[in-house]
């Protein structure tokens, strides 16, 4: 690990050890917030004792199909709208203030189009996650230089092979990029649905533990989609890194 | 022009004009005429503008000319013909390949099997000082290192007429010179025909076995001077006394051209 690495490292156990004391000394009260020790107990517990398997699977399940069809179709999306670019001039300004646009305030839509199950979760995901990938692909390919186009034709390829063996690998630095973002873009658009929209998932078991006043649960669910939200991330981090050392120009 | 007695590629009354937006129209190049023997070093020079990457690019089947013909090996131009490779100014090495991976590629895109990919790329490797290097990334090297790997990528084809446009010019100076040696032993050994695109007058004149000085746009040939180096020669030769004297002729013509370009100063 880089030493700015272990300095984020020590911040953040600084942090927790901080809640921790605040939380154990009484100064932030147990209705308030549970210690971090205990959330990490309750965690166990729920883990262990898998009362919410069911909803940490469909949860888990909704997020990889959303940034399934995120990157698929964003990239589709991506590829057909930078060979056509006066679609572009068009749709791209409707790209860059794509997010100022609140997209949760469709779920009724959703709802009536595919009913309270995980297909209008995963609507409702794969629209706020999708935009990034297709960003990010149109961004690729602009910057695929030119001489590398020049060198497939003095290699006389033909388009799918220019486009397996030149174009993807080239751009594939802000495809993953673009894969990256959506799958952070789908974590929170599933979650956030399944607090509305669900009758399970790990969102909706946090919702309905806050209703109840069970903040064990509560609190030991949260950190559950911290922990996978940041492990995921690092973990794709990584290799985004890895990817950009290698292949910047 | 002097002509050669075996000619290997060929530009006859060689046009281009470019179609730019709102129906105006660039005349870029020509007419030119060029005949390159075969076996021959040739260098092109000209003021920026005078259409010396578009001569490359219509010698190489990149661009089709607007008016005459391009010939390689007796045959029509038309797309890029087998046997002839190019090197580009920019970075054109893959940056997702190692450097084996980068100098294999246009092989076993050919279907060459894999013992004779080995021999050559072991070859090109050696020969282009890269043997340290085959399992490292371009972005894990210097600008002279991934222009070798460049040429290795194009010499492992065998090329008969290797097309070079300003290959060194991102380069500094005794990386040029050094990476002119190594394009001279490479020209020795294999045979090839060179055609050079550069802006340095010493570098032409140090490489080549005639230079052609191009007038500002359209660009035309308007010399084409003999350097009458031996087939043998390195970078020392800009040491001898007779390196002076063409540079300087180069500079006398293309002085003139370029200050054509620079609002139209007298010479």
């Amino acid at each position: 690990m880089t030493r700015e690495g272990w300095i984020r490292l020590a911040v953040v156990a600084a942090l927790v050890a901080l809640l921790e004391a605040l939380c154990r000394g009484g100064v932030i009260p147990r209705t308030v917030l549970l210690a971090p020790s205990d959330m990490a107990v309750s965690l166990w517990q729920i883990l262990r004792e898998g009362q919410h398997n069911t909803d940490i699977v469909s949860t888990f399940r909704n997020v990889a199909l959303s940034s399934a069809l995120s990157v698929t179709l964003g990239f589709a999306l991506g590829v057909v709208i930078h060979a056509l670019p006066r679609l572009r001039a068009t749709i791209e300004p409707l790209l860059a203030s794509y997010y100022a646009v609140p997209t949760f305030m469709f779920y009724p839509v959703f709802i009536v189009v595919f009913g309270v199950n995980a297909a209008a979760i995963i609507a409702i995901a794969v629209l706020l996650s999708i935009v990034a990938m297709v960003t990010s692909t149109l961004t690729g390919l602009d910057r695929i230089p030119a001489v590398l186009r020049k060198t497939a034709r003095v290699y006389r390829m033909s388009f799918a092979k220019r486009a397996l063996l030149i174009d993807l690998p080239a751009a594939a630095p802000h495809l993953f990029t673009g894969a990256k973002l959506a799958f952070a873009y789908a974590f929170i658009g599933v979650i956030a649905s399944e607090f509305i929209l669900s009758g399970q998932g790990v969102g909706y078991a946090i919702a309905y533990a806050y209703n109840n006043f069970d903040n064990r649960t509560m609190y030991g669910l949260m950190l559950l989609v911290i922990l996978a939200a940041v492990t995921a991330n690092t973990a794709l981090d990584v290799i985004d890194r890895r990817l950009q050392t290698r292949l910047r120009r | 022009m002097r002509a050669p007695a075996e000619i290997h590629a060929r530009l006859t009354g060689v046009t281009r004009v470019y179609d730019l937006p709102g129906g105006a129209k660039l005349h870029a190049m020509g007419p030119l005429d060029l005949a390159l023997a075969r076996g021959e070093f040739f260098a092109v020079v000209g003021p920026s503008g005078c259409g010396k990457s578009t001569l490359l690019d219509v010698l190489a089947g990149l661009a089709p000319p607007s008016a005459g013909e391009a010939t390689f090996e007796g045959k029509p131009v038309d797309g890029v013909p087998d046997g002839i490779g190019v090197v580009f100014q920019e970075d054109a090495s893959f940056s997702w390949l190692n450097v084996r991976d980068n100098v294999a590629f246009g092989l076993r895109r050919a279907g060459t099997d894999a013992a004779e990919v080995t021999r050559r790329v072991d070859y090109a490797l050696g020969f282009m000082g890269l043997n340290d290097f085959a399992g490292a990334y371009p972005a894990q090297l210097s600008g002279g290192m991934r222009q070798r790997v460049c040429i290795a990528r194009t010499l492992v084809l065998q090329p008969r007429l290797i097309l070079l446009d300003e290959p060194f010019g991102a380069l500094d100076q005794q990386t040029r010179l050094l990476m002119g040696d190594e394009l001279l032993r490479l020209w020795r050994e294999t045979g090839a025909t060179v055609l050079l695109i550069t802006h340095a007058l010493d570098e032409a004149a140090m490489l080549s076995d005639r230079v052609g000085v191009m007038s500002a746009r359209p660009g035309v040939f308007i010399d084409v001077v003999e350097t009458g180096w031996p087939r043998q020669r390195d970078s020392r030769i800009v040491s001898d006394p007779r390196f002076g004297g063409i540079t300087a002729r180069l500079w006398d013509k293309l002085r003139v051209e370029s200050l054509k370009i620079m609002g139209g100063a007298k010479p």
